[in-house]
């Protein structure tokens, strides 16, 4: 998976390279026009492009099988019987999806901006307020934007832990982890519930733009986080109470 | 601070696990000796894999206690639980990885395991079952035989105090199954307590000093493998063409005869013999002065599989 995450950056800009179509301001994803100027520029639109479904969809696949994978393959039982203890496995299991979701980011960055130095020119970029920073400022801002898609990730990490303790069937704990990012981000979108978006853990996924602006402007990257804190709070406390005294059939 | 040793390894009052409706436990109340070699007998869905996740804290009790090595389970199953290995409901493990890593895999999640020792516990644990061969191969390239074999080691990573065993020799070849008694058996000579689930009686016969028996979530018996037997209550079997006058010459020594199946011209008939009231020579010679021809003649003792099928039913439909 971290593999086909790699991929999206590579093929993006092998796309962009190929194609002799200029683009008009404002078509298609933000930043690609700016890719055939400054190969720095691939990492954001693949990061842009990316954070809707690709991501989200890793992050379930990951998130749902923490608990119901182990389930599913009958290793749950020997792993309390060890004794692991729940909390300490579910503590565990977390860090291991936020771990992905961090490499994921990781990966996506680092291969575009791989990509885009090899195909593209590299030079000092422009941000979108208009003001020039410079190459290795570049490369720090984008380390900056792959923590935060990473920290935004860390929610929805939490609601699949949650949902994972719920089966013992890992696609159906993906699967349903994948529809309630896909879910979220369909009410994020209807105007009749803007009272709703900024409770919603998807709210602040494409705020990363704050981040390239001169100076830096953190209120997107703060208020993400504790968006992100609350979901992990919540539905942390929701995973220990349905599996502290689950009864383990599997 | 040394510990005596608690009388039972284990113990549960009254212990009982409803789901819904359904009652899979009833109230039962196990007592495994320490140091003994206890067989837990059922039929299939009689609650005995319930009753054995309730041991080992993966069920919690609807009501009632369990005691596991003297102390209050699921609460102080940290404590319990390193001293236990268990093999549940046949072995698990994760297919992509090798024998090996399987079980340092599932020796690490045991936090109360020390990591130093981890490499020279697995390699001796591999060789105890006879895997040390096999301990690089991917799992799902094994056999079920070896599965079992490696879900045995995985019991035997540390030095427990109690081993739960369900169906221990399930899958394994003679010789496996051969090499499971005798590791059972040097357990035991070790003061290591030893709970086997099975269904082969003829194997719990074997293996084990005491049992117990469900049926249909309940106990139906429980003691010395002896006890549960009835050694005192013998049988006369006698193959007879002249089945009347043997089931009379009985009648008249004081036992109560009945005709069981016949063999060609001949019937069986049997007679139970409380606390050896008659002497088996005695018997012999009174059928033979009454001029019953013998075609066969014998004492034994009631078969486990006989006591089993008396307390749990001949019915072949599972009970819930």
């Amino acid at each position: 998976m971290l593999g086909a995450v790699a991929l999206i950056p590579i093929l993006l800009a092998i796309a962009v390279r190929l194609s002799t179509n200029t683009l008009a301001a404002g078509e298609g994803p933000p930043f690609l026009s700016r890719v055939t100027q400054n190969g720095l520029f691939v990492g954001f639109t693949s990061m842009v492009v990316a954070i809707p479904l690709f991501l989200p969809l890793t992050i379930g696949v990951v998130a749902g099988d923490t608990i119901a994978g182990e389930a599913g393959q009958g290793t749950l039982r020997y792993l309390l019987v060890a004794p692991a203890g729940r909390i300490r496995l579910l503590l565990v299991k977390y860090a291991g999806a936020a771990a992905f979701c961090l490499a994921a980011t990781l990966i996506l960055t680092v291969a575009g901006l791989l990509i885009g130095a090899a195909l593209f020119p590299v030079g000092p970029v422009t941000l979108l307020s208009g003001d020039v920073i410079s190459v290795p400022e570049a490369l720090l801002r984008s380390l900056l934007v792959a923590a935060y898609v990473s920290l935004s990730l860390l929610g929805l990490s939490a609601i699949g832990l949650f949902i994972s303790t719920l089966t013992d069937v890992p696609v159906g704990a993906m699967a349903a982890t994948v529809v309630v990012s896909v879910v979220a981000q369909i009410l994020d979108i209807l105007p009749q519930l803007a009272w709703l978006h900024p409770w919603l853990f998807s709210h602040y996924w494409l705020g990363f733009a704050d981040l390239l602006r001169q100076p830096l402007d953190w209120t997107s990257f703060g208020t993400n986080a504790v968006v992100q804190l609350c979901y992990i709070v919540i539905f942390g406390a929701l995973a220990y109470s349905r599996f502290a005294t689950k009864n383990i059939q599997s | 601070m040394t510990v005596t040793a608690p009388e039972f390894a284990i113990f549960s009052e009254g212990l009982t696990k409803r789901f819904g409706q359904q009652t899979a436990v009833n109230s039962i109340d196990l007592a495994v000796p320490s140091g003994s070699v206890f067989g837990f007998l059922g039929p299939n869905g009689s609650g005995k894999t319930t009753s054995i996740r309730m041991l080992l804290g993966l069920v919690q009790p609807t009501s009632g206690i369990v005691r596991v090595l003297g102390e209050r389970m699921p609460d102080r199953l940290h404590t319990v639980l390193p001293r236990v290995g268990a093999l549940v409901e046949g072995p698990a493990f994760y297919p992509y990885l090798s024998g090996m890593d399987n079980l340092r895999r599932y020796d690490s999640a045991d936090r109360y395991a020390t990591s130093r020792s981890r490499s020279a516990r697995i390699d001796s644990a591999l060789e105890r079952v006879g895997l040390s061969n096999a301990a690089h191969k991917k799992v799902h390239a094994y056999s079920l035989g070896m599965k079992q074999r490696l879900g045995i080691a995985n019991a035997l990573l540390r030095p427990r105090e109690l081993f739960v065993l369900d169906e221990p020799t399930n899958g394994l070849d003679p010789q496996g199954t051969r090499e499971v008694r005798s590791l059972v058996g040097l357990l035991a000579a070790e003061g290591i307590t030893v709970f086997v689930s099975s269904h082969l009686l003829s194997e719990v016969a074997q293996m084990c000093t005491h049992a117990a028996v469900m049926s249909a979530g309940n106990i139906v018996a429980q003691g010395t493998l002896a006890e549960l037997r009835g050694v005192d209550t013998a049988r006369v079997r006698v193959l007879t063409p002249d089945a009347e006058s043997a089931i009379e010459t009985l009648h008249r020594l004081g036992l109560v005869a009945e005709r069981s199946h016949s063999e060609g011209t001949a019937t069986w008939v049997l007679a139970p013999v409380r606390d050896q009231a008659v002497e088996p020579e005695i018997i012999a010679a009174a059928l033979q002065t009454a001029g019953v021809r013998i075609r066969a003649f014998s004492v034994e003792e009631p078969s486990l599989e006989e006591r089993f099928v008396a307390l749990t039913g001949k019915g072949f439909d599972v009970v819930q």
